[in-house]
């Protein structure tokens, strides 16, 4: 699996710090660092634009898209409705929480309503989870989705909770021990320390028992239920952890932009997490948030270069779709995938890269 | 049928009574109780001849859906981009020449082959990797969406009805009687009975062909079992073009159904993948019947669900999806 391709083997150093090197590999890895100290080093590089608009997006986005990634790539269930659960934690920030329609929120102090939301969230993808795990590969996207559609109508709809189709709006951020947490540096560490905390949750989680009899369940269900394992609870279960995930994400996305609507949850952007984990590669934690950038980037500055190369801005769309589409036709792992696959390729001397290449 | 009374009789004769109910509810002349109970018997009516007239668009777009997935297991997500598509062309055509049925028919071939394209440069690549394919067909469904907006903007767009199906019918349905003792009949816009038999015609041609032709034969060996039906001699890749054709060019005839009903407008596509897609998860994957009956059931719940419960008509779609997938995940009337 991925998870030891990573490590390397040769390594003189004692069994005991090999053994904790082979479960966190990036910890071997001067690159890894270098980027570590990047992010936390980034509010002096970059001003309130690039540290909110791409960064702190970046990894609200890839944080939901890593959630979608823990599903697909040890679950094998591809699941679209990971952004429904992430507006729905959304949502219930600013039912319980203070905003600007006090006939919808009960002003709860944020302390009480996050909470309230991350459980209604997990809770709500947990249900969803168990509906869609009656069914297999294709209907379970098709199923999520569904879901995903239902919720997005329902929003729409709805007056006396979800606010209809304005949403709500100005909704309270946390503010405590005398620093707003929504200003951008520390809103910045806010989204930063959410999404370490569940990269490596998820990382932890691929490599404990429950996780690798997840990839099992994926790789052979009816093998994994002779062996004694119950395979629908293992399935709800990792519903269950990744709606937990995309709830956080959604939380950081309601204080971000600080309403909701029900165009955060509709289903082109349930698409675009699909996308973004596409994109990145869905094979390996890192690759969402790899995902994220891109199509933070493409989203933010697609507009201009377009129009500098004298084309017309409104087509960033196209754009995204055309690279998804290449992406798609070309690696079945997204950059993470092409990128492998360069640097096998540079060194030169595996054959399997031919064989690799034939395939796709 | 009968099977399945011998099988199920609990259900069955659920099933019964419901229809029975609806019926005596369409035929009957309501009791003044029941009128001032859940209100006018003509808003009932109208509201049951639009959910099975947009059950009858569902169908169409649905069954297209349903044979594709049903012999290339490719769950063609792109599909609400087809039926956009050809509601968009059957708009320029019948704009253009005045011709209502000139619409349908270069919309459906016009969209068909689109869909060959598709599978002979696209789906033909990537058989069998199901979940590349849908990858694909997200991607192009967002292209498609794009060039589409580029194309024709973001206005709404509506198919002129033509001339001749203008205006209301008069149904033989009591929906009132008078102090007088004169009966009121109901009135019923005339092109959506229209759309409703050609539907009905399209379903059942569909039935016969598949059911007793050759090529109907072949793509109900296709569905069981492909490779035994190549290895038989048959050029299934052939089969497999026909297929995407044909469903294809129901999603474009749709398509100008759909404008002439409602509106054309970017979004619509999306609304009616997810529509087809309810429909064949309720109706069952792959079965013809299963999209009518799922397309009935679906546009039904939609057009009663927004007159009687208006804020939660799409939640009585989604439970109904709920009730079937935990009742019977493989769809009401899929064989497995």
């Amino acid at each position: 699996m991925s998870l030891l391709q990573g490590a390397h083997p040769q390594t003189s150093q004692p069994a005991e710090a090999r053994a904790a090197l082979l479960a966190w590999p990036e910890f071997n890895k001067p690159a890894v660092w270098l980027v570590a100290v990047i992010l936390l080093i980034m509010p002096f590089i970059a001003n309130g634009f690039f540290l909110i608009e791409i960064f702190a997006t970046t990894l609200i986005l890839g944080t939901v898209a890593l959630s979608l990634m823990f599903l697909a790539g040890y679950g094998g269930m591809v699941s679209l409705m990971q952004l429904t659960v992430a507006g729905f934690a959304a949502y219930m920030v600013a039912v319980f929480g203070m905003s600007a329609n006090t006939n919808i929120s009960l002003g709860w102090p944020w302390w009480l309503a996050t909470p309230m939301a991350l459980i209604l969230a997990t809770v709500f993808g947990t249900l969803g989870g168990a509906l869609a795990v009656r069914t297999e590969g294709i209907y379970t996207i098709m199923i999520t989705l569904a879901i995903g559609a239902a919720f997005y109508y329902f929003t729409n709809q709805n007056w006396p909770i979800f606010g209809g189709h304005t949403g709500i709006n100005t909704i309270a951020t946390p503010r405590f021990w005398g620093i707003d947490w929504r200003s951008d540096i520390p809103f910045y560490y806010v989204t930063l320390g959410v999404a370490a905390f569940c990269y490596f949750a998820v990382q932890y989680v691929s490599r404990a028992p429950f996780g690798l009899a997840l990839q099992g369940v994926r790789d052979n269900p009816r093998r994994m239920a002779a062996l004694g394992f119950n395979v629908n609870a293992h399935r709800v279960a990792a519903y269950a952890f990744a709606a937990f995930i995309a709830a956080l994400g959604g939380v950081l996305q309601v204080w971000n932009y600080r309403q909701i609507s029900p165009g955060s949850v509709s289903v082109g952007a349930c698409i675009d997490i699909l996308i973004i984990a596409v994109v990145g590669g869905i094979t390996r934690p890192i690759g969402p948030f790899i995902g994220a950038f891109i199509f933070v980037i493409l989203r933010t500055f697609a507009l201009d270069l377009l129009v500098k190369l004298g084309l017309d801005g409104n087509r960033f769309r196209l754009l995204i779709g055309l690279g998804f589409l290449a992406i798609v036709f070309w690696s079945s792992d997204g950059v993470i995938g092409l990128w492998e696959r360069w640097r096998r390729g540079a060194a030169a001397v595996d054959k399997r890269a031919g064989g690799g290449h034939g395939h796709g | 049928m009968t099977r399945f009374i011998e099988r199920h009789p609990a259900w069955a004769l659920i099933a019964l009574v419901a229809i029975a109910l609806l019926l005596w509810l369409i035929l009957a002349v309501w009791p003044p109780g029941l009128e001032e109970t859940i209100g006018r018997k003509r808003v009932f009516l109208n509201a049951v001849f639009n959910g099975i007239t947009l059950g009858s668009l569902y169908f169409l777009v649905a069954s297209g859906f349903t044979l594709i997935f049903g012999l290339m297991r490719n769950v063609n997500l792109a599909h609400g981009s087809l039926y956009l598509f050809g509601g968009y062309i059957g708009y320029a055509i019948s704009a253009w020449t005045g011709s209502w049925i000139l619409g349908f028919i270069i919309a459906f071939f016009g969209v068909a082959l689109v869909g060959i394209v598709l599978q002979i440069v696209v789906f033909r690549r990537m058989e069998g990797q199901d979940l590349r394919q849908t990858m694909v067909t997200i991607g192009l469904s967002i292209v498609f969406a794009d060039l589409m907006l580029w194309a024709f903007g973001g206005d709404f767009y509506q198919i002129q009805t033509p001339s001749w199906l203008v205006g209301p019918i008069e149904l033989p349905l009591v929906t009132a009687v008078r102090s007088s003792g004169e009966a009121v009949y109901l009135r019923y816009p005339l092109v959506r009975l229209v759309i409703l038999v050609a539907a009905i015609v399209i379903g059942i041609a569909m039935w016969l062909a598949l059911n007793r032709t050759r090529v109907g034969m072949m793509v109900r060996a296709g569905v069981d079992d492909r490779d035994m039906l190549a290895a038989t001699g048959v050029p299934i890749q052939l089969v497999f073009v026909a297929v995407f054709a044909l469903g294809a060019g129901l999603a474009g005839i749709a398509g100008v159904v759909g404008g002439t009903f409602q509106s054309l407008s970017p979004g619509e596509d999306t609304r009616f993948l997810l529509a087809s897609l309810v429909v064949v998860i309720v109706g069952g994957m792959g079965s013809i019947p299963g999209a009518a009956l799922g397309a009935v059931i679906i546009g039904l719940a939609e057009q009663l669900g927004s007159v009687y419960i208006p804020t939660y008509a799409i939640v009585v779609t989604f439970l109904i999806m709920v009730l079937v997938l935990a009742l019977r995940p493989q769809g009401l009337l899929a064989r497995r």
